[in-house]
Parts: structure tokens; C-alpha cells; sequence
């Protein structure tokens, strides 16, 4: 049975500086606690930038509202999409990477001073990518900078100091791992969580990689050393890092519900083969997903698209569905194990709703797999992407992903990083019950108009799609609820904001006493290690409600893949 | 968030061989069906690609215009000539910041390879309301063989960002009865 509390004791010498957690019994370095926390602010920082632009660009789109000229439309969905896509993304990860390297090895930081540069270098790096996008008009670009659009040398350059920053804190990752196991601050396999952020650090190596060769020869072109540079190439080597990037993203946001499950429910993970077997199909197969945004394009033959484009054989796509069943499966047989055994879906209802970290776990699961994970896969396909591509159903696919999925677990997960690594008492915790679902509500909306106008024809990355003069009327219905949704999820992400600027300015710095913030005052982390085998292989906890949801999400996958391919049917012949 | 127990290689409980069972198979349905419709189906993208230079591409539509122009049209109030080629035949469109050119007419039914190339920038065609969308580089010659099913008037919008009129890059399709 695991233990809750580290059994290698921490030998104390002159560079150990840590405090215990009083609630996780975790050993906190304080290089790791400054290191997430400065992290985790510039997270928050991107993603108010990343917002306001949010908030604009959409009352832009809202036909009805239209409120920005072209210029700034454009401009702002540039810096819309660096900030955050990348910056507020990986800042995040990055916090994550330093706590799940050390705190949860029992284990200290091994190179805070390495971990400091990188950090130093994404600052410099995201602050010098917004600064140039809002000052030179040239450098309106999009996210993607697609080759020959040619921006300012430095926008290239605030990429690679962003980049190399990032791999930096990466390879600081793995320093600590290697440490931690050197100095036997450990025993036997990692946990699960540093498993699955192992698994995103390693793809977040081969997409930096990427990225370098990509923007590097960007970058030279933009001065002026190389006359051209080939626009397929580089839309090929972008796309190795721009689609991995979002990989990443996926494994660290599993690592984090796992983690989210067992804070606020207790959770053993069911099988912990299965689990990491998914991880593994992750590393193998997910990063030929950058084919995903090169079907339509000149010069690739059908199975180069079609290996790349399934991943193979979907074969990461399997390892989502494992994820999809083992976490639910998990939450399911812990709540059972508790009582909560009446029909199929008992222990849902008594679920703990009211606790952030619960509700914003399953938002994030829900509009993450039924949303961004159906719509993903089908317009990844070779041919349906026809249908698909630059309409505004790819933006609809990915807010459902990165906003709906990874954003709102990371902002859950916010709420217990503040009172245990700030140390300070979480405010305004009614706000923090119903942000969750805001949230959530928002960027479900959002993604759903964005994907009910694509599938009129309605193209992304435009100002203005009256002048097609094609799009029939239902496209301001679709748009309107669109832009509401958008209104909504800022909303959710301005009580984030505040939730985390009063508790961090003006909360009482105290140690965290539970682990549940709202919903009770029992300990779901401790409840965990007293699970015991029986209980989870007893026949009443096993999880049927669970098996019945994933079949139920099987039939609306097959469904809505098998409308699209029928809606292919209907168009032009074309060859 | 905890370290397993020393042995974690445990054989799946049957729920979850169950689930990993009905999932791979899905993933294996889903990896035949493009396979299958690259066979069978109408409708798959197309691979035909040559390499150009926007000098090269730009003669070919000349050339392709003014022998098959027919008559002309206004698009942003820009007048274009409205080119039909006979149905069979290498038919030329050129994109460029931020105009397609020419107008394309075609017979509902008929077969035409349909050449498209960038002149500067990346560009989307996508043509509305069939809604078929081509990613367009410079220095490409992508070739789509296209039959029309359906007869009226077709707009190409722009959907790859072009710069600052990106969204005033639009074009026509024309296509009339046999």
C-alpha cells in the first residue's frame, strides 16, 4: 500500500531548504515554491493579456457588435494566440513540471539557478512577442507566421527565447528526476502524476526541438540571410511544434486530473498498467498529429496524411479513451467505496459539486473529450478535412480543448495551488464554487457557434465574413451565440483573476490546514491510501455507471464522425 | 500523486479489457475509412502538385485567359474576365493579396483540372456554399480534378490570412447546365 507520507527521510545538509505540508505531508523546496509560484503568475499575467484580447476579437466577430477595425482585429488575434496558446500554457506547465519533479518525489529542486534562466528567458521572450505585435504593424502575423509573411526579426526571436526558456525548464525536469533517484529520496516507480508530466516533458522536448528548426530559419529569412524559405517546409516543421505544443498540453492537463481527482475524491488509480500504458501511447504516436493541419495542402501524398493524421492507427487517440474510462472509473469505485452505492450513477450525485476542484475536473473532461476529442478526430480525417479546413469549425475544435479542457483544470487546480504553495487563505470561495461552471458554460457555447458557423463555411482569421456575401442568415444566430458564450467564459475568467488577486494580495498567509476547499473538511488525499484492494475489486464498486458514460460517448462520437463523412458525400466530386 | 506499490503490473480487470477492446476496434474503424473512400469515394483531396514560380503560373493564366475568355464581370468593383475553358481541359486560377483571378465558368457535370497557385502570400480556397477548402502556397501548382454537381453562383473566399484586406479576397465560380 502506498504511504501517504515520504518514507526516505530528506537528509538535511546546507543546500536543503524545504517546509513540510501540513496537509499532504509533501516536502516543499523553496526553490520549488518560488519557482511555481513566479511561474504561475506569469501564467495569470499572459492569460489577462490573452483575455482582453479574447473579449475584443469576439465582440469583433459578433457580427451583430463588430466592434474593432481590421488592423486591430488582426492585431489582437496575434497576440491573442501567443499568449494563450503558448505563453500562458506552458508558464503554467512549467510550474507544474518544478512541483511534480520534487515535491511530489519527496525530492528537492536540483538546478533552481538553470530553472531561473529559463524562466528569465519565457518572460523576456512572451513580454517581447506582445510588445512587438502591439508596436510594428508588420509583425501582424497570426500565431502560426506563416511563411512568406514576413514579420519583424524580433517576433521570430521572442519565440526562441520563449522556446529555448521552455527547454530549458524542461531539462531541469528531468536533472531533478535523475537527482531524486541518485539520492534515493524515492523507492520504486514515480507516482502516476509524475509519470504523465514525464510524459509531457518528454514531447515538450521534441516540440521545442521542432519549434527551433521551424522559427530559427524564420528568423535568419526575416534579417535577410536567407532569400526564401520554402512555405510547405515551413508550414510542415511549425506545425511539428505548434500541434505537439498542444500535446503537451494534453498529457499535463491528464496528469492533472488525475491529480484533481484524488484531491477532492480519493481516487487509486484502477489500473495503474492501464493508465500508463495510455501515457506511453501518448509518447509514441500523438506527435505525428502535425500532419492534422497539412491535409489540404500541395505536395503530400494520401499515406503520408493518412498514417500521420490517425496517429498511426488512432492510436492516441485510444490512449484519450483509456484516460476517459480509468479516471471516471476511478472517482466512481472511491465513491462507491464511501456509500454512495444506489443504481448506476449514485455516486455522481453525491459527488462533491460544490468543490472547484471536482466540478472544474469534470468540465474540463466533458468539454474536452465530447467536444474537442469528437470534433478533433473527425476533421482530422484525410478527407472530411476538406469540409473543415480554416473554417471556423478548427477554432471551434481547440477552444473546446485548450479552453474548455486545459484551461479550465488548470484555473481548478489554481484554487489549491494558492493555499498550498502561496500559503495564503483562499478568498472569495463562493465565487470559486461557480467559476467552474461559468467557465465552462462560456467556452462550451463558444466552441458550439464557432463549429455551427464553420459548418456554413464561415472562414476563421476574418474580419469581416459579410463581404462573401455567401454565408446565409442562420451565420448571425450562430455567431450571436458565439459571441454570448464569449461573454459568459470572460466572465468566468475575470472571477478567476479576481479569485486569485484577492486571495494572493490580501488573504491571510497561513498554512493550508485541508485539502478540500469548500466542500467539507475531510483529507480525499489521505482517504486514498486507505483504499484498500478489497474494496477496490468488491463486486458492489465496480464501474458500471462509468462503462454505461463511455458507451454512451462512443455512440455521439460514431454519430457526428459518420454525419461529416456523409456531408462529404454531398459535395463537388473532386480528386 | 502517490508512488504505486513496488508490483503495479496487473493484469486490466474485465471492465476495462472490455472498454480497451470496443475502443481499439473503433480506432480501427476509423483508420479504414479513409483508406476505403480514397477508393470508393467521390470526394478526396487532391494530391497532384507541381512545382512553379509565380512568374511561370502567372504566364499560364495569361495565356489561359485570353484564349478562353468570355466575356466579364465585377467583383469589389474591380472588373475580372469570365473564362470558360471546354470541359477536359487545364483550367487556371491565381491567387494573389488580395484577388482571385479570373472567374471560372463551368458545365454542370463536366471534368476540369483546376490549377491553383499563390503569387505572394499563403491563401485559403475555399469555395462557398459547396464548401471545399485547399490550403494555396506560392511556388505550388496544387491540380484538383473537379466535377460540379450542382449549377448557380459559387464564391471563393479567402480563408488562410493575407495581411490587412485578407478579408476582401474574394472570387467567383460560375457554373451553368450542360
Amino acid at each position: 500500500m502506498a504511504a501517504l507520507a515520504p518514507t526516505t527521510p530528506w537528509t538535511s545538509g546546507a543546500k536543503d531548504d524545504y517546509r513540510v505540508c501540513g496537509v499532504t505531508t509533501l516536502k516543499v523546496d523553496m526553490h520549488t515554491e518560488r519557482l511555481i509560484i513566479a511561474n504561475a503568475v506569469m501564467a495569470v499575467v499572459c492569460l489577462v493579456l490573452g483575455g482582453i484580447a479574447a473579449l475584443l476579437i469576439a465582440l469583433t466577430r459578433w457580427q451583430a457588435v463588430h466592434l474593432l477595425d481590421a488592423t486591430w482585429f488582426y492585431r489582437l488575434l496575434t497576440l491573442h494566440g501567443i499568449d494563450m496558446l503558448i505563453a500562458w500554457i506552458v508558464f503554467f506547465e512549467m510550474a507544474g513540471l518544478h512541483f511534480g519533479s520534487t515535491a511530489l518525489l519527496n525530492a528537492r529542486h536540483a538546478a533552481p539557478k538553470l530553472a531561473w534562466t529559463g524562466f528569465i528567458m519565457m518572460t523576456v521572450g512572451g513580454l517581447m512577442a506582445n510588445f512587438v505585435v502591439l508596436i510594428d504593424p508588420k509583425s501582424t502575423v497570426m500565431f502560426s507566421a506563416y511563411v512568406p509573411l514576413k514579420a519583424h526579426p524580433l517576433f521570430y526571436l521572442s519565440y526562441i527565447l520563449f522556446a529555448v526558456g521552455a527547454l530549458i525548464t524542461t531539462i531541469t525536469f528531468f536533472i531533478n528526476i535523475v537527482v531524486a533517484k541518485r539520492e534515493k529520496r524515492f523507492e520504486g516507480s514515480m507516482p502516476l502524476a509524475v509519470f504523465g508530466l514525464m510524459t509531457a516533458a518528454i514531447l515538450a522536448v521534441y516540440t521545442l526541438l521542432e519549434g527551433a528548426i521551424a522559427i530559427v530559419p524564420a528568423f535568419l529569412w526575416s534579417l535577410g540571410v536567407f532569400p526564401t524559405y520554402d512555405p510547405g517546409i515551413y508550414r510542415n516543421f511549425f506545425w511539428g511544434f505548434g500541434h505537439p505544443a498542444q500535446q503537451v498540453n494534453l498529457a499535463a492537463m491528464v496528469s492533472i486530473w488525475y491529480m484533481l481527482a484524488q484531491m477532492t475524491t480519493g481516487i487509486r488509480p484502477v489500473n495503474e498498467k492501464f493508465s500508463r500504458l495510455a501515457f506511453i501511447l501518448y509518447l509514441f504516436f500523438i506527435n505525428l498529429g502535425s500532419a492534422h493541419h497539412l491535409l489540404v495542402d500541395p505536395g503530400l501524398s494520401f499515406a503520408w496524411k493518412a498514417v500521420n493524421t490517425s496517429y498511426a492507427m488512432y492510436l492516441a487517440v485510444l490512449g484519450s479513451m483509456m484516460h476517459a474510462f480509468s479516471i471516471p472509473a476511478a472517482m466512481e469505485i472511491a465513491l462507491r467505496a464511501k456509500g454512495h452505492n444506489k443504481g448506476l450513477f449514485g455516486w455522481l450525485r453525491n459527488a462533491p459539486w460544490g468543490e472547484p476542484g471536482f466540478s472544474g475536473l469534470v468540465m474540463s473532461m466533458v468539454l474536452f473529450g465530447w467536444i474537442g476529442g469528437v470534433t478533433g478526430v473527425t476533421i482530422g480525417t484525410e478527407q472530411i478535412n476538406m469540409l473543415v479546413h480554416n473554417t471556423m469549425r478548427l477554432p471551434g475544435h481547440f477552444h473546446a480543448t485548450v479552453v474548455g479542457g486545459t484551461t479550465t483544470a488548470f484555473m481548478a487546480f489554481t484554487y489549491y495551488v494558492i493555499p498550498l504553495i502561496f500559503r495564503k487563505e483562499l478568498k472569495l470561495k463562493k465565487w470559486a464554487v461557480w467559476q467552474p461552471y461559468v467557465y465552462g458554460v462560456g467556452s462550451a457555447l463558444v466552441s458550439l457557434g464557432m463549429i455551427t458557423s464553420g459548418l456554413q463555411g464561415v472562414a476563421r482569421r476574418n474580419w469581416d465574413i459579410t463581404f462573401a456575401g455567401v454565408v446565409p442568415g442562420t451565420v448571425d444566430l450562430t455567431l450571436a451565440i458565439f459571441g454570448i458564450g464569449a461573454l459568459i467564459a470572460v466572465t468566468g475568467g475575470i472571477m478567476y483573476v479576481t479569485i486569485v488577486l484577492v486571495s494572493i494580495l490580501t488573504g491571510e498567509r497561513k498554512e493550508a490546514t485541508n485539502m478540500l476547499l469548500v466542500s467539507g473538511t475531510n483529507n480525499p488525499l489521505l482517504e486514498s491510501t486507505q483504499l484498500t484492494d478489497e474494496q477496490m475489486e468488491s463486486k458492489q464498486n465496480q464501474p458500471k455507471g462509468t462503462l454505461v458514460l463511455v458507451f454512451a460517448f462512443l455512440v455521439w462520437f460514431a454519430v457526428y464522425y459518420l454525419t461529416n463523412w456523409w456531408l462529404l458525400g454531398r459535395t463537388w466530386f473532386i480528386r | 500523486m502517490l508512488a504505486p506499490e513496488k508490483i503495479w503490473w496487473k493484469p486490466l480487470g474485465r471492465m476495462e479489457k472490455t472498454w480497451l477492446t470496443v475502443a481499439f476496434v473503433w480506432c480501427v474503424f476509423l483508420t479504414l475509412m479513409m483508406p476505403l473512400w480514397y477508393f470508393m469515394g467521390k470526394q478526396n483531396v487532391p494530391t497532384e502538385t507541381y512545382r512553379t514560380t509565380p512568374a511561370q503560373f502567372n504566364e499560364k493564366v495569361q495565356a489561359f485567359t485570353e484564349q478562353y475568355k468570355i466575356g466579364e464581370d465585377t467583383i469589389n468593383g474591380v472588373t475580372l474576365p469570365v473564362v470558360e475553358a471546354p470541359p477536359g481541359s487545364d483550367v487556371y486560377l491565381r491567387a494573389s493579396t488580395w484577388q482571385w483571378f479570373p472567374i471560372l465558368q463551368f458545365r454542370k457535370g463536366e471534368t476540369y483540372r483546376l490549377h491553383i497557385s499563390s503569387m505572394d502570400l499563403q491563401h485559403g480556397f475555399s469555395l462557398q456554399p459547396v464548401n471545399i477548402n485547399l490550403q494555396i502556397l506560392p511556388q505550388y501548382d496544387y491540380v484538383a480534378t473537379i466535377v460540379p454537381t450542382s449549377t448557380g453562383e459559387f464564391t471563393i473566399v479567402c480563408n488562410e490570412f493575407c495581411s490587412l484586406g485578407h478579408h476582401t479576397m474574394i472570387g467567383k465560380i460560375i457554373v451553368k447546365e450542360k
